[in-house]
């Protein structure tokens, strides 16, 4: 395995042993050892329902019913002291549609004691200086999960857990984001990026596959492809589920 | 608690608040145009209208804050904003509070407006002092929207939320008094009766439209309100989970 790992010597961002959660009377997430790097753009791969959301929820500490081991920045997940380092972007764009991108901001620089110079750092990284001053709901979609996007970069958080952030943008403002993905990386924060797109995978450093609450392979791109003989991340993923839905195999 | 993080989060639900122009309009216009139609159908009977307007200055605040605050948390909840700020540092109190300190000033201009027309314009007229009403008023309207926060847990949609104001409201306005008197009523709804925020609201305004000053009695009623407040504000913390399944 060749696993970049960066970071200047610290520790992991996040080590997960065993990690279950269970949700409405069943484990969705099944035992998952794993641990994440600082300093590299970690995805998170895997078909919708797979419990990709319900992993980073865990992370974030905002999720019932966790067993196994799951710490964070070198404390359990969820305590006190982790809510300032960690920012976490939910699916649904968590901001308020009344108020405008910059009033929004200012709130939630408020709660994390962050600076007003912040707010405008981090609107220049989404690209939404000029839509500063409209109010959210007459936003487009992609501009909305920008403006929560934004949000979750205030007061830089040295783990950033980013639920599927890519979702309906254009291939431009897709890849100008994974630019500022790889950006606040080598600034040495760690990113756990969820998607079911298997073609971005090939933009993150390190592929976490994870199908039906167990995760399938923990490796780079690359070393995923050559591994499985295959063409793409794509193909490297059926041939992983090939492989373990035969009868005897275990991961 | 956080005193400044109480502060930003009422200032950013009364910021929400402004950018609605036409419900601010419509929490004052609505109970004034009620006041205005209570005066002219007794205008021909102006100690008539005296009572009832006075009661009525101070329950409404009571539904309108119950629905604006049950609808204003359920939006929090299933938009994804409450999941957010309790996975940041903000204390459930910073939250609870901040909104009661919002509905609080949002009661207040309600109340100062709406009584100085039914005071100054109406020509209610009740023998204890006017301030003693208002004052009731806008308790009233922390209650109403602490009620809202509590029942907005147990609404998915906003249509539940809206039905939750029949099923919380009303049963106190029939059993706080105002339309028959709590002491003729069988004694097991007495009891009931005796256990609703509003009756005491209801009982303190009854004795200011008849009595000249505020009394121990007044103050009592307060108190009484005021502690469903804080019992209403504890039952609301409770239903906000860090953590959910």
């Amino acid at each position: 395995m060749s696993n970049p790992t960066g970071g200047g010597g610290l520790g992991p961002a996040v080590r997960l042993a065993e990690l279950r959660v269970a949700r409405g009377g069943r484990d969705v997430l099944r035992g998952i050892s794993v641990e994440i790097p600082r300093g590299i753009v970690t995805g998170l791969l895997g078909p919708s329902g797979c419990g990709k959301s319900t992993l980073i929820r865990a992370v974030a500490g905002i999720q019932a019913n966790v067993r196994g081991t799951c710490e964070v920045l070198d404390r359990p997940a969820g305590s006190p002291k982790l809510r300032r380092r960690i920012g976490y972007v939910s699916q649904q764009a968590a901001v308020y549609q009344d108020l405008t991108v910059r009033e929004n901001l200012a709130y939630f620089a408020k709660v994390i004691a962050a600076t007003k110079s912040d707010v405008a750092r981090v609107l220049d990284e989404v690209d939404l200086v000029a839509e500063a001053d409209e109010q959210v709901r007459s936003l487009s979609g992609g501009q909305l999960n920008r403006v929560s996007l934004a949000a979750a970069l205030l007061g830089r958080p040295e783990l950033l857990l980013l639920d599927e952030p890519t979702v309906g943008l254009d291939p431009v403002l897709r890849r100008d984001l994974w630019d500022l993905f790889h950006r606040l990386a080598s600034g040495g924060a760690a990113l756990l990026v969820s998607s079911h797109v298997m073609d971005e995978a090939t933009r993150c450093d390190r592929l976490l596959l994870m199908r039906d609450g167990v995760l399938l392979a923990d490796d780079t791109p690359s070393g995923l492809i050559a591994r499985t003989g295959s063409q793409t991340v794509e193909d490297a993923f059926l041939a992983l589920v090939e492989a373990t839905d035969r009868p005897g195999a275990r991961t | 608690m956080n005193p400044a993080l109480l502060v930003a989060t009422s200032a950013r639900v009364l910021l929400q608040l402004r950018h609605d122009p036409r419900t601010i309009a419509l929490l004052v216009v609505v109970p004034s145009g009620i006041l205005a139609l209570l005066a002219w159908m007794f205008s021909n009977t102006p100690a008539v209208f005296d009572h009832w307007g006075a009661l009525l200055l101070g329950i409404f605040p009571l539904i309108v804050m119950f629905l604006v605050a049950s609808v204003a948390t359920l939006r929090e909840r299933s938009g994804g904003t409450l999941e957010r700020l309790l996975a940041l540092p903000l204390g459930k109190a910073d939250f609870l509070l901040g909104y009661g300190l919002a509905f609080g000033l949002a009661a207040t201009i309600q109340a100062g407006i709406v009584s100085g027309l039914a005071f100054a314009v109406l020509g209610l007229d009740v023998s204890g002092p006017v301030w003693a009403v208002v004052l009731v008023t806008v308790l009233v309207a922390v209650l109403g929207a602490t009620l809202g926060l509590f029942v907005s847990a147990f609404a998915r949609t906003e249509f539940q939320a809206v039905q939750f104001m029949p099923a919380v409201i009303i049963p106190q306005l029939l059993l706080c008094g105002l339309v028959f008197p709590r002491a003729l009523m069988p004694r097991a709804l007495q009891l009931v009766s005796d256990v609703l925020p509003l009756s005491y609201a209801v009982d303190a305004i009854k004795r200011l439209t008849l009595e000249a000053g505020v009394d121990r009695m007044y103050w009592t009623d307060l108190l009484v309100v005021a502690g469903f407040v804080v019992g209403g504000l504890l039952l609301g913390s409770a239903t906000l989970r860090r953590r959910t399944p």
